[in-house]
């Protein structure tokens, strides 16, 4: 049954919005406008002179294959970040959700990478894997694997991703053990008496209750593996080798702020502006539909 | 409650005093990239200026490496926040130069400022750099090096070679990395700033083009031209080094310098400031030798500098504006360029300052630290050894160091690579060329 609530006269229900429309006018509408106004000039580093340039920026860029490089490191990056923290996530909150003793300590223990800064958590990675004094390389070097990230790029990729989804288990994990134990147990144990084995169990019920939880999970990782890993790229490969790191986001500040092309910076994000509003839609038009709440 | 009025009152006049003390003197701001034993160093000549007299103030913050404190200047200024002074290193001198308007030129400042100031006192291979064609000094050279060759004796014995051995072609170095990969050491070969010293120094030393209208001196409308058969020929010998594990990458800036001051790189290519750290941390008996090339009988050009020059920014006082002349004319004095150059390893950057040091024996006392300086000045400058002067470089730099890379992987070769960061620097310059007509 939907309710809806009726108010009386405009001032009040415009009074109660006014508050989000202000900060979404502050810290969306007028950054955006700036975005897509800026995309259509070339200004010099400075701001003491700019051209109109209309759309050469876009065709700048859409005629970088290094652009259209980017597009693929950022499906290849997010996949495997979204992906493999979900899944780590899931696998540990399922054996976390059947301790029976001392799980406050593990639950604790686990959530804990969640509160590192991506950056830091980019310095520690590096520290690790860091060519000239780092224990993950030295030991890797005594099992005969050359690692170098510096000049590697699927190494690169590798550990980006594993800098990226480390925290990220964390927040899966805290979600993913709060829907199983939403989970009724008396659908379960029913279940079991009916001599469903734990796999059946899993797959036909635990997975479709918690497919809000998941779809959720989903889209916040996707936002988060897209524009909150910068912290950690910048840290460990800024974007290298070969640009073989550079994700779309990284790559609107490499140009823009590390390379002063603020026009081409801007037309990135509007392209990125335009891509990520596709994305939302197909994901709530398509994905939510098969989402069981 | 009269003890709470007196207490009230007497800060009031604290703050009065303080207040016209602080006034008093002129207050100016520099931002710099230098950390480290170099930032230390650099808080030495502060401090010596601000007890040598009593109108100025230098206050000085480091803003993160020499890209990130070029950046953080450009976007201050854009906010209308930047400092009196800003450091930019060598390849961000053609964006300072196009912004007009953005700062004050040398000469301008110190006339302004009715300072003493004789720009032909410094060494023309330096100056040059952040001079017009048209003879006008825009910048003030403030730290210079050259890139040279650094080896490391202990190591070289190891190998079973005469670490006394000459080492003034590639081939001679190709030959010894032979023998220090047959004896089993790691890492016989490393460099820092590829680019730099692989395509930029590499083309003045052997005198030919890095790009087209001398360099970018004479003209906006500038190519590069760093795919001849020479450059090709060795950046696939370093490709081939990396490949048979002679050369080991480290990293795009001075990471390599690590591995060598740890003692684990046999021969090192780096700036002649690597001097410093490695003085500083070596616990192995090194040497300092030019830069190699190729040929065996034609005798290299010049090599050319790396490093950074302080720019006055525009929109500040005239108060203020005087401050900045008289602490650049300070830094540019004799005795402080001396020991910025005996202290760091970078180029004597006044020719007063380069004798100065000659005739206290530094050189004879320090074998080697002289090198650098006669590598940039053994001939006559041309048009390929005076210097680069290209647009949105340090983008291009990047690019350059993106095509390396694989080439030292493999997955590319030299003419592949080199071919392709042409054409994609080009495309830059082309964009520069119309942001800055």
């Amino acid at each position: 049954m939907e309710k809806r609530v009726f108010f009386k006269g405009w001032w009040l229900p415009a009074l109660l919005v006014a508050p989000q429309l202000l900060i979404s006018f502050v810290f969306f509408f007028y950054p955006s406008g700036q975005a897509i106004w800026n995309s259509l000039f070339l200004p010099d580093p400075f701001g003491l002179k700019t051209e109109f340039v209309g759309l050469d920026n876009f065709r700048f860029l859409l005629s970088d294959p290094y652009y259209l490089a980017s597009f693929k490191t950022t499906v290849i990056f997010s996949t495997a970040v979204s992906v493999s923290s979900m899944a780590l996530g899931l696998y540990l909150a399922a054996l976390a959700d059947r301790l029976i003793k001392g799980a406050g300590v593990y639950q604790t223990l686990l959530i804990w990478p969640y509160a590192i800064a991506p950056a830091i958590a980019g310095v520690l990675w590096l520290f690790m894997f860091n060519g000239n004094i780092g224990l993950a390389s030295y030991y890797l070097k005594a099992l005969g694997y050359e690692w170098n990230h510096t000049l590697k790029g699927d190494q690169a990729m590798f550990l980006v991703i594993l800098a990226s989804s480390w925290g990220r288990i964390s927040y899966n994990f805290l979600f993913f053990l709060a829907g199983l134990q939403a989970i009724p147990k008396s659908i379960i144990e029913a279940a079991a008496i009916d001599g469903a084995s734990f796999w059946k169990r899993f797959g036909t019920i635990v997975i479709p209750l918690l497919s809000p939880i998941t779809f959720f999970l989903l889209v916040v990782n996707i936002v988060y593996a897209f524009f909150d890993t910068f912290g950690v790229i910048h840290t460990i490969t800024s974007g290298g080798p070969e640009q073989s790191t550079t994700i779309l986001v990284y790559k609107v500040f490499s140009d823009g702020f590390v390379s002063q092309d603020l026009g081409s910076s801007a037309a990135q994000s509007v392209i990125l502006l335009v891509l990520v509003g596709i994305l939302t839609v197909i994901q709530f038009k398509y994905i939510e539909r098969k989402v069981h709440y | 409650m009269k003890h709470l009025k007196a207490i009230i009152a007497s800060i009031a006049l604290f703050a009065m005093f303080a207040g016209t003390s602080l006034q008093a003197k002129v207050e100016i701001q520099w931002w710099h990239a230098f950390g480290g034993r170099l930032g230390e160093l650099l808080d030495e000549q502060v401090n010596k200026f601000n007890a040598s007299q009593n109108k100025y103030t230098v206050v000085h913050t480091r803003k993160g490496n020499y890209s990130e404190t070029l950046n953080a200047g450009i976007a201050a200024f854009r906010a209308g926040q930047h400092p009196n002074i800003l450091m930019v290193f060598e390849v961000g001198t053609a964006s300072l130069m196009a912004a007009k308007g953005a700062y004050v030129p040398m000469y301008q400042l110190m006339k302004d400022a009715g300072q003493k100031f004789n720009p032909n006192g410094f060494v023309s291979a330096v100056s040059g750099y952040y001079t017009t064609t048209d003879g006008k000094m825009l910048s003030m050279p403030y730290n210079s090096s050259t890139p040279v060759l650094w080896v490391n004796k202990d190591l070289m014995k190891k190998a079973g070679l005469d670490p006394e051995m000459d080492l003034s072609t590639w081939k001679r170095v190709g030959n010894a990395l032979d023998a220090a990969k047959a004896k089993g050491i790691d890492m016989p070969f490393c460099t820092c700033w590829h680019s730099w010293v692989h395509l930029e120094n590499f083309s003045a030393y052997h005198n030919i083009p890095f790009a087209t209208k001398a360099n970018g001196f004479a003209g906006l409308d500038t190519e590069l031209a760093f795919n001849s058969p020479v450059h090709i020929k060795h950046i696939q010998t370093l490709g081939k080094w990396a490949q048979e594990g002679k050369f080991k990458y480290m990293g795009r800036r001075n990471e390599a310098g690590k591995n060598f001051r740890a003692g684990e790189c046999m021969l090192m290519t780096e700036s002649s400031a690597g001097y410093a750290g490695i003085k500083k941390e070596a616990k192995f008996e090194f040497g300092i030798r030019h830069l190699p090339y190729y040929g065996a009988t034609e005798a290299p050009q010049n090599t050319i500098i790396g490093g950074s020059s302080l720019w006055a920014l525009s929109g500040k006082s005239k108060e203020e504006n005087k401050a900045t002349a008289a602490f650049l004319a300070f830094l540019s004095k004799t005795d402080i360029q001396a020991k910025w150059h005996q202290d760091t390893g970078y180029l004597g950057v006044t020719t007063a300052a380069a004798k100065k040091t000659k005739s206290s024996g530094f050189y004879k006392a320090n074998p080697g630290t002289d090198l650098a300086g006669i590598q940039m000045m053994r001939n006559k400058v041309t048009q390929n050894s005076k210097g680069l002067r290209l647009g949105s470089f340090d983008q291009i730099r990047g690019i350059i160091d993106e095509e390396m890379e694989g080439v030292y992987s493999g997955k590319k070769t030299a003419q592949v690579a080199l071919d392709s960061a042409v054409r994609r620097g080009n495309v830059l310059l082309r964009r520069f060329e119309r942001a800055n007509k």
